[in-house]
């Protein structure tokens, strides 16, 4: 390096105006927030996936089953007790888990705002890791929401009785609606790619494994994406293929 | 061999830099990549151009001083080599080659390839080591250290500070290198008495200095020269959530 060089100074980098350093308000502590709140969801659609498989049963006990998780604990809890635990957990799981992503994303952004002229293919332990997250979080997100729409609220479903799960289920999935199927085994497959890196990444996050740890963490995460693809796409796949009807 | 070189230039930091593109010709298997710059600077120079500027200085791979995003990927297409240790021999005749500066936020360009890792040093100075006086190395016995942590700890000490895995990584995040002086320390009796302020404090002097969060994608480990892994990253989130626990 040239004397010249050496004399020389950087422009000073960019400072953006910060509430003050809190610990849990670091780059660390806000994605130990965000795998906090995804494994709370995972274990939330462990059980969803599980309970939907009730409709194999035939519709009076799907439509028991969803009874039943509004009745649960009654009478010594109120009416619908549980459902409200699941969904304040879930609004502020959701709520957490998107704004750590928003709030780590931009300062993403801002760490590499130059991009490399020569691309190169990645090569990490989860080389897609930037994209699927990211792009297959909002997919995920607009997906709940039309899942919302379709079989909580009824908003887009044929079958208005609330009580009818089974054919709200058995009406959505229908023949004629395919492409509502296909959508739905999108958003799925989105699902699937964002658990597999979700699910060892939030353990390397919080409980932070040796390098054998981390490999079987990695195995486990595949398998309970796979698990959890397989066992939510079998159910708009068996009424499309009129297994169910 | 016969090379085009497409070259990152920018005259200082506020300039707009852009890639400019050279031939070179007889350049020789043998000689490292730095050399090879070296000859395009020394005929830059004898036709009265500004010749590039890029950083080195042992060329030994020890230093951590040497850079270069080579066709895409930090200290080149080799795996764990820096630059001064990549030879040309790596490269075919009428190869065509991109080399670029390390981009991150926090490493700003000084002039053409030489980029500010004055960050590091901020990290490094928040916590990155052990106040209290040591004196002379002691007697190899005098400590205790189980075999397996004082190989770890030698593992993660290999890190020479050079950036790669900033380069590399698609947040820009400095988790690796600040992961590797954590480890280090954590896993020897002397980093002990300040383990957790050294963790807090060099987590802040990280996010101050404008590095991105981890996404657990490992460009970086896949980009070190020196094979550190993500298992210095786990130590770094399991130290750093204790001490945030205890802190709170």
């Amino acid at each position: 390096m040239s004397t010249d060089l050496q004399s020389r100074t950087a422009a000073p980098p960019v400072k953006r105006a910060r509430a003050p350093w809190k610990p849990w308000r670091s780059n660390i502590g806000l994605k130990i927030a965000m795998a906090v709140s995804g494994v709370l969801m995972v274990l939330f659609i462990i059980v969803h996936m599980a309970g939907n498989l009730h409709i194999f049963e035939g519709r009076e006990e799907m439509n028991a089953y969803a009874a039943g998780l509004r009745s649960f604990g009654e009478p010594i809890l109120p009416h619908e007790s549980l459902l409200w635990v699941l969904r304040i957990g879930l609004v502020a799981s959701i709520a957490v888990h998107i704004w750590t992503g928003i709030v780590l994303s931009v300062r993403s952004h801002h760490a590499r705002p130059v991009k490399y002229a020569h691309r190169h293919k990645n090569k990490g332990e989860s080389p897609n890791a930037y994209f699927v997250m990211r792009l297959g979080g909002i997919v995920i997100f607009l997906f709940v929401v039309w899942h919302l729409l379709d079989l909580t609220w009824r908003t887009v479903n044929p079958v208005k009785e609330a009580h009818d799960a089974y054919g709200a289920v058995v009406a959505t999935f229908s023949p004629e609606r395919w492409p509502v199927t296909v959508f739905y085994l999108l958003a799925l497959v989105a699902l699937g790619f964002h658990l597999r890196h979700g699910i060892w990444s939030a353990v390397q996050t919080i409980a932070g494994p040796g390098a054998k740890w981390r490999r079987r963490t990695q195995a486990i995460a595949l398998a309970v994406a796979v698990l959890i693809v397989a066992g939510f796409a079998v159910v708009p796949l068996a009424v499309t293929f009129g297994l169910v009807s | 061999m016969k090379l085009s070189l497409r070259i990152w230039r920018q005259s200082d930091a506020a300039a707009k830099g852009k890639m400019v593109s050279y031939e070179i010709d007889e350049v020789s298997e043998d000689a490292s990549f730095l050399e090879m710059l070296d000859v395009l600077n020394e005929r830059l120079i004898s036709e009265g151009q500004d010749p590039v500027a890029f950083d080195h200085d042992c060329r030994e791979g020890i230093c951590g001083a040497c850079s270069l995003v080579i066709d895409g990927q930090p200290h080149g297409p080799q795996a764990a080599t820096t630059t001064c240790q990549l030879h040309m021999r790596k490269f075919k005749d009428g190869d065509s080659i991109d080399i670029e500066p390390w981009r991150a936020g926090a490493f700003p360009v000084v002039k053409d390839l030489v980029v500010d890792r004055g960050a590091f040093d901020r990290i490094i100075q928040a916590g990155g080591y052990i106040s209290a006086p040591t004196g002379t190395a002691p007697d190899a016995h005098a400590v205790p250290i189980p075999k397996q942590d004082a190989d770890a700890a030698f593992s993660a000490a290999a890190c020479i500070g050079c950036g790669a895995c900033v380069a590399a990584c698609p947040n820009g995040s400095g988790m690796l290198f600040m992961g590797a002086k954590v480890t280090h320390l954590a896993l020897t009796p002397q980093g002990q008495p300040e383990r957790a302020t050294r963790v807090l404090g060099m987590v802040a002097a990280h996010d101050e200095a404008g590095f991105g969060g981890c996404t657990n994608t490992g460009e970086c480990a896949a980009a070190c020269p020196k094979e550190i892994g993500l298992d210095v990253i786990a130590q770094l989130n399991r130290d750093f959530r204790k001490a945030a626990v205890r802190a709170a």
